[in-house]
């Protein structure tokens, strides 16, 4: 008799984490267990189970003197008890000592793991900072915990969703432009990165997704702080339409003399005082490229720079139906 | 692991009310160029910096990070301070230098 060798040819998609597979790692023991648990004392007789395991249908009960777990009593030592006729042996002759148990704090995966390992359909949870149990944890406990958690995800997914794609539905025009502007102080560190911070909180409240909003506002913080750096102010603006963001920046002065060397990663003309403070690394016109689907910076010497970056809303804010057709 | 556990594990002192100190650390960014951190450190990170002035707090904020760990002993400007109030930026300081400092949090987290 020969045996088909045991090879398994991955799943589609085996590769892509799941969404339950994020979560397990991601919650904890302590946010799924049941915490309102029956114990019973080591003192107490094993008779005095058997009604606790028939009303509340359970199939183990954690032994607890004070607060502390110091064993695990089973439907199965029962019934042993009752076919030797020792119904009036105490819990603790009768008790499995050698608990398996968890920590409070220990991600779900762990707890997945052990079950599939050991066959149990409990573990006590004891508090890692105290040592008394907490909870017992089933594997009821984890599907129920999870489904909640995707309940939960789902609806504020939902709403996000909701915001997002209505916002500009809502509105009701044949062309829809939303215009943000924002004055930028040259030279004034204290108050540099309030533009792009405030562009960031108010795309954040319109829905837009996190992702680009992220790319937007590296880029404006950069152009931001070259205002600041080199000019005397300027001008920001960030306009949003249903299919991108784009924002502009613009001051009057001094001018870039070389735009394709000031593009390189690296090159910066700042000050030591400016380098000190951790800014004129060279990076700002490289990051702000790296961030923008498309990038156009103009400068005249003497004169003033103007900056415009766009960012792609493609698809992420539902208002491309006419593509279809 | 939280940067509540972070925090004790190494004395680090927290400067300002308002952070959310039980949030996940997913690692950890050290650097000085505000240029650099913008661009690379990730969402939920902390940052070792000896930069004390405001604008440390916009870069943390637009970048989502955990929070920043000023080193060598440096202490933040009023500003910075007020800012990261206002931003919730839990904002630590630690006598240990960069080197240093890394080395423990590398210890406690690993290569995230």
């Amino acid at each position: 008799m020969t045996k088909e060798p045991e090879e398994r040819s991955p799943a589609p998609g085996e590769k892509d984490i799941t969404k339950v597979q994020e979560l397990v790692y991601e919650m904890k023991v302590n946010q799924v267990m049941a915490t309102d648990i029956i114990t019973v004392s080591p003192h107490n007789l094993m008779s005095e189970l058997r009604v606790l395991l028939r009303e509340k249908r359970i199939s183990g009960v954690p032994v607890v003197e004070g607060t502390t777990l110091v064993g695990l009593v089973s439907i199965e030592d029962f019934i042993k008890c009752l076919s030797e006729g020792k119904m009036n042996n105490l819990v603790k002759d009768r008790m499995s000592c050698n608990v398996m148990t968890m920590y409070d704090d220990e991600p779900l995966v762990r707890a997945v793991e052990e079950f599939d390992r050991r066959g149990y359909g409990r573990f006590p949870v004891i508090s890692r900072e105290t040592g008394a149990l907490v909870g017992v944890i089933t594997k009821g406990d984890i599907i129920r915990g999870l489904l909640k958690r995707i309940e939960i995800d789902y609806h504020e997914e939902e709403i996000h969703h909701y915001r997002a794609s209505h916002f500009f539905e809502d509105i009701i025009a044949d062309k829809t432009t939303l215009i943000f502007q924002y004055k930028v102080t040259g030279k004034d560190f204290s108050r540099a990165g309030r533009t792009s911070s405030g562009l960031k909180r108010t795309l954040r409240r319109m829905g837009i997704p996190p992702k680009i909003i992220r790319r937007v506002a590296i880029a404006t913080y950069e152009a931001e702080m070259n205002i600041v750096v080199f000019t005397d102010g300027g001008e920001i603006t960030a306009q949003v339409t249903p299919r991108e963001i784009r924002v502009e920046a613009v001051d009057s002065g001094p001018g870039i003399p070389d735009i394709k060397k000031a593009m390189e990663p690296g090159f910066s003309t700042a000050p030591d005082w400016v380098r000190n403070l951790g800014f004129g690394a060279g990076m700002g016109l490289t990051n702000i490229r790296k961030c923008a689907d498309t990038m156009r910076l103009e400068s005249t010497v003497g004169k003033g720079t103007r900056l415009e970056i766009a960012v792609q809303l493609n698809g992420a804010v539902k208002h491309d139906l006419s593509n279809h057709h | 692991m939280i940067l509540a556990t972070i925090i004790e594990k190494l004395g680090l002192e927290v400067k300002n009310a308002g952070g959310d100190l039980t949030n996940e650390v997913t690692g950890v960014y050290v650097s000085d160029l505000l240029s650099d951190v913008m661009a690379n450190s990730k969402e939920g990170q902390l940052w070792v910096t000896l930069q004390v002035h405001p604008n440390i707090v916009a870069v943390a904020t637009l970048k989502d990070l955990a929070g920043i760990i000023l080193v060598n002993g440096r202490e933040p400007e009023r500003e910075t301070l007020a800012r990261a109030e206002e931003e919730k930026i839990p904002l630590m300081t630690t006598r240990l230098p960069a080197f240093q400092l890394a080395g423990k949090l590398y210890g406690l987290i690993g290569e995230c």
